[in-house]
């Protein structure tokens, strides 16, 4: 328990925040890269993902092939896909710019899985009369989606978004094996120096990070709920869910923690 | 190629030590999860706890987790025992919820029809609630068996000798042949632990195959009708 105290007084020292300190710290630099690092693929992944998932979802084609995606995305190493990448990209990129290129490039593909599973099953499993009465009413396939699908299948789309949120800070802290900055930076650099108040210091402030952001999307998860929204409705479309297997957990973890508390 | 077959050893050693490293957290995780979703089961108020407190440890970032645990556990930062705990800690994380919906989902009808033939719930469970939850289980499982073989790759990094080993030294030498055969050689592991647990769920639950497709039958026209 000691390690952690003295972690925590590492955290909390006043010197470790002076602007200009020797890397890793100043600490709340670290923090800001890690967090520019998650937004931008976070971003980057969403442009990709959402429409294709929206189209998934709304047309019911390729199904078979998100699902099969994101199992076999799930089995990929995710040290082995940054390290391949930062030596193809080095050897075409200057080596100052390869470990945030290849680190980019890598984040973007595994954040892309979850927010693809959740915006496709959100869209799913809207119900089916709601969707049928908005054509009834005249509207076309477009604004079926914009308007009725996609609204009402906010906490889903929102909770795959998370989930590559999570993905992403995890990932970005064992990029700073290839050089990244970020939070890793103090991990590996307390590795190196055997310095115990480092490893656990940067260690609690990933974790801290991660929580927060977490608890932030569970936050909007529950603000963009409305009466009729897919997932509560969820007891209903469970069985359904259930056979599609690998899109379900990503499903499951998308609304994580409250859902169950609601449907009591 | 070549100097696929000049270190084959190394690669075989390490894929061993991979495969090992898997396991344990595989089993442990399903062990111990499976009670814990049963007891979210049964009491309602240890529901939120359970599963809120799997999410929460799901949340912790793999590589954090991995440098933690020396200090918890008083082992060395090196020790493959802390990516073990790590490891079984996500896979219990991630199973929880999985098991506790999956024992939810069995039918009422069932459990009230054992208990009337007379079988104590410790019988009525392994014989009848475990059974009819098991496909839910099982693609639980799956999943939990390929995240946990792709994450033990992450404990190269604090010197564990797995397939993680191939991607930092491969990195260090700048050979992407090596990288390339480490990747492919975690898939592989993981497509035959994913084909292994279907082919023993074919063999333990001779009756999903059908049962599945009769429920997609009945279940989706329902679905799309209601």
């Amino acid at each position: 328990m000691q390690f952690f105290l003295d972690a925590f007084r590492w955290l909390l020292d006043p010197a470790n925040y002076v602007a200009g300190s020797q890397s890793p710290l100043p600490i709340q630099d670290r923090i800001g890269e890690h967090l520019f690092y998650t937004v931008v693929s976070v971003m980057i992944a969403a442009v990709i993902a959402l429409p294709l998932g929206f189209y998934i979802g709304h047309t019911g084609r390729g199904r078979q092939f998100v699902i099969g995606f994101t199992g076999a995305m799930r089995a990929l190493p995710t040290l082995g896909l940054l390290m391949a990448l930062f030596v193809i990209v080095g050897a075409t990129v200057p080596f100052t710019q390869a470990a945030f290129v290849a680190s980019i490039i890598a984040l973007v593909i595994l954040a892309v899985p979850s927010i693809l599973a959740g915006a496709y099953a959100g869209i799913e499993s809207v119900d089916k009369n709601t969707v049928d009465a908005g054509r009834a009413s005249g509207m076309t396939e477009l604004q079926v989606l914009i308007r009725v699908e996609i609204p009402l299948s906010l906490p889903l789309i929102i909770g795959g978004i998370r989930a590559s949120a999570m993905q992403v800070i995890a990932t970005a802290v064992i990029a700073s094996y290839i050089s990244l900055g970020g939070l890793g930076t103090i991990i590996s650099s307390g590795i190196g120096l055997n310095d115990n108040e480092r490893i656990l210091g940067g260690a609690i402030l990933v974790t801290v990070l991660a929580l927060v952001i977490d608890w932030i999307f569970a936050l909007v998860q529950r603000l963009t709920r409305r009466r009729g929204s897919s997932d509560t409705r969820r007891q209903k479309t469970h069985v359904r869910d259930r056979s599609l297997g690998p899109v379900t957990v990503a499903a499951t973890t998308a609304d994580e923690g409250e859902n169950n508390v609601r449907s009591k | 190629m070549s100097w696929f077959i000049e270190n084959f050893d190394l690669i075989a050693g390490l894929t061993g030590n991979h495969v090992a490293l898997s396991i344990v957290p595989i089993v442990l995780g399903f062990v111990i999860a499976v009670p814990l979703g049963w007891i979210a089961n049964r009491w309602l108020a240890l529901r939120s706890i359970v599963i809120a407190g799997g999410s929460l440890l799901y949340t912790i970032p793999s590589l954090p987790l991995f440098v933690m645990l020396p200090y918890l556990l008083g082992t060395r930062i090196t020790d493959d025992r802390n990516i073990v705990v790590a490891l079984t800690i996500y896979a219990v994380a991630m199973m929880v919820r999985i098991a506790a919906d999956a024992l939810a989902a069995v039918p009422a009808e069932a459990i009230e029809a054992a208990t009337a033939m007379g079988y104590s719930p410790w019988t009525r469970f392994w014989q009848v609630e475990f059974p009819l939850a098991g496909p839910v289980l099982l693609a639980g499982l799956r999943v939990v068996s390929a995240s946990t073989i792709a994450l033990v790759s992450v404990g190269a990094i604090i010197g564990s000798a797995n397939l993680g080993y191939l991607y930092t030294n491969g990195k260090q030498r700048d050979f992407l042949e090596e990288i390339v055969i480490g990747i492919m050689a975690s898939l592989i592991i993981a497509l035959v632990f994913d084909v292994v647990l279907v082919l023993l769920s074919r063999v333990l639950m001779p009756w999903s195959r059908q049962s599945s497709r009769a429920k997609h039958r009945s279940i989706l026209p329902v679905e799309r009708v209601a």
